[in-house]
């Protein structure tokens, strides 16, 4: 029934879906705690990005590996190892090797454990299909993140300081706007970013023909999460 | 000594608030805080939930660090932040229905909430003492519940508004919070005048 090309094209989909029609920050609203804080300077949404795909891939193949031993009401406690575990890893290599990212991500590196992406991915993805398949959604959500996070600290570096990635960028004439890369400028940047993907995805499926009313997302920001459906179907 | 503790507390609150000025714990305050009571009950829950947190992840990195054992760290303090929520559930559940009533659907959701595990950790890393560890807990805590109570009073204006469509839901409510953010930006600096110097 599956035909090569056919098993290609679906393997790219699990690849690019995490990139735009399910964008962890900017579609699925999730991990949005490092997205406004980290998201300063482009190093540093960088950083970031690369920590948790690194820790997404690897989390996500695991779990994948142990799809078939983990009790069912065990998985949750046992998921979160595994990705702490990870998490530990990363930070180990980017306190040793990047000091200043260290610095600068500070208490937000050990807190991608408690990033809803990643939990997510194992719970509703990594644990339910084939090893091949969960590295490329973890690394296809990965860089969907990454995406998010680089023009999300794109916008508030360039506004904010004037420099893109440390290279200052406007003219001296133009002075800063500092409250851009404060906190309100993250709310703010945030919900313009995805106001944009919903218009883009409302323009998408207009030209697809399919309805457009569908390209509203839900309001609730923790329904998308896998945490909360997890627990309510253990209840 | 307690004016230290004071500037701590306050500091927690209003310079340093969790959600609105180090955006930890920013999913419960925008998917829980559309009703007020809501709000007052996932705020005093994750407020009991940090400080028992922070009361035993403290000890716990002192054996860790005593041990030479301090990069597992973060393993150890997730895992036991998992445990405890589930035992404060269980025991509250058993000995105090009425505020599992209250308290109870928020508990299962705080186990995976950045800001608990991150005031554990920032509680260690900032070098404070037992007793200014559990201040800077409670802190964290109250400020939290404070943004969320504001916060509802914020969203139930916003619902009945009508913002062009692509801004409809969360990029409108992602909007009006950098507002409530913009308005802690005036606190910078009030703790420092208020209590000495931090």
């Amino acid at each position: 029934m599956m035909s090569g090309m056919a098993k290609g094209k679906s393997m790219f989909t699990v690849f690019s879906k995490g990139i735009l029609a399910e964008n962890p920050a900017l579609r699925q609203m999730l991990g949005l705690c490092p997205t406004l804080a980290v998201t300063t300077a482009v190093t540093n949404g960088i950083g970031m990005g690369a920590a948790t795909t690194f820790v997404l891939v690897c989390s996500g193949v695991v779990v994948s590996l142990l799809r078939g031993v983990i009790p069912t009401n065990m998985r949750l406690p046992a998921f979160i190892t595994v990705i702490a575990g990870f998490v530990t890893l990363v930070m180990m290599i980017v306190e040793a090797y990047l000091p200043e990212l260290n610095a600068a991500l500070g208490i937000y590196l050990p807190l991608i454990v408690v990033n809803c992406i990643v939990l997510g991915r194992a719970e509703v993805f990594a644990s339910k299909h084939p090893v091949r398949e969960a590295a490329l959604d973890g690394f296809g959500m990965g860089v969907g993140f990454t995406v998010a996070l680089v023009l999300m600290s794109a916008v508030r570096e360039v506004l904010g300081a004037g420099t893109f990635a440390g290279i200052p960028v406007l003219p001296d004439f133009i002075e800063p706007m500092t409250v851009f890369v404060m906190p309100p400028g993250g709310f703010a940047v945030l919900g313009v970013l995805i106001a944009g993907s919903v218009a883009v995805e409302a323009l998408r499926r207009r030209a697809d023909g399919s309805e457009t009313k569908e390209a509203m997302l839900p309001e609730d920001a923790c329904a998308a999460c896998g945490m909360c459906d997890l627990k309510e179907r253990e209840a | 000594m307690m004016a230290e503790f004071a500037a701590i507390l306050f500091s927690m609150i209003l310079v340093n608030n969790y959600v609105l000025v180090k955006f930890l714990g920013v999913c419960p305050f925008l998917g829980v805080s559309k009703k007020l009571d809501s709000a007052v009950g996932m705020g005093c829950a994750v407020t009991l939930v940090m400080v028992l947190a922070t009361s035993v992840t403290w000890p716990l990195q002192q054996l860790l660090d005593a041990l030479g054992l301090g990069y597992l760290q973060t393993i150890a303090f997730i895992l036991v932040i998992a445990v405890l929520v589930q035992m404060l559930e269980i025991t509250v559940k058993r000995f105090l229905p009425a505020l599992h009533e209250a308290l109870g659907v928020y508990l299962p959701l705080i186990t995976t909430n950045c800001a608990v595990l991150g005031v554990a950790i920032l509680a260690v890393d900032e070098g404070y003492g037992y007793p200014e560890a559990l201040v800077c807990a409670l802190g964290a805590g109250l400020g939290f519940l404070l943004a969320m109570v504001l916060f509802s009073g914020v969203r139930r204006r916003v619902d009945e508004a009508d913002p062009p469509r692509a801004f409809r839901g969360m990029p409108i409510t992602l909007m009006s919070a950098a507002f409530v953010s913009l308005s802690f930006m005036g606190f910078a600096g009030v703790v420092d005048n208020l209590f000495g110097v931090l």
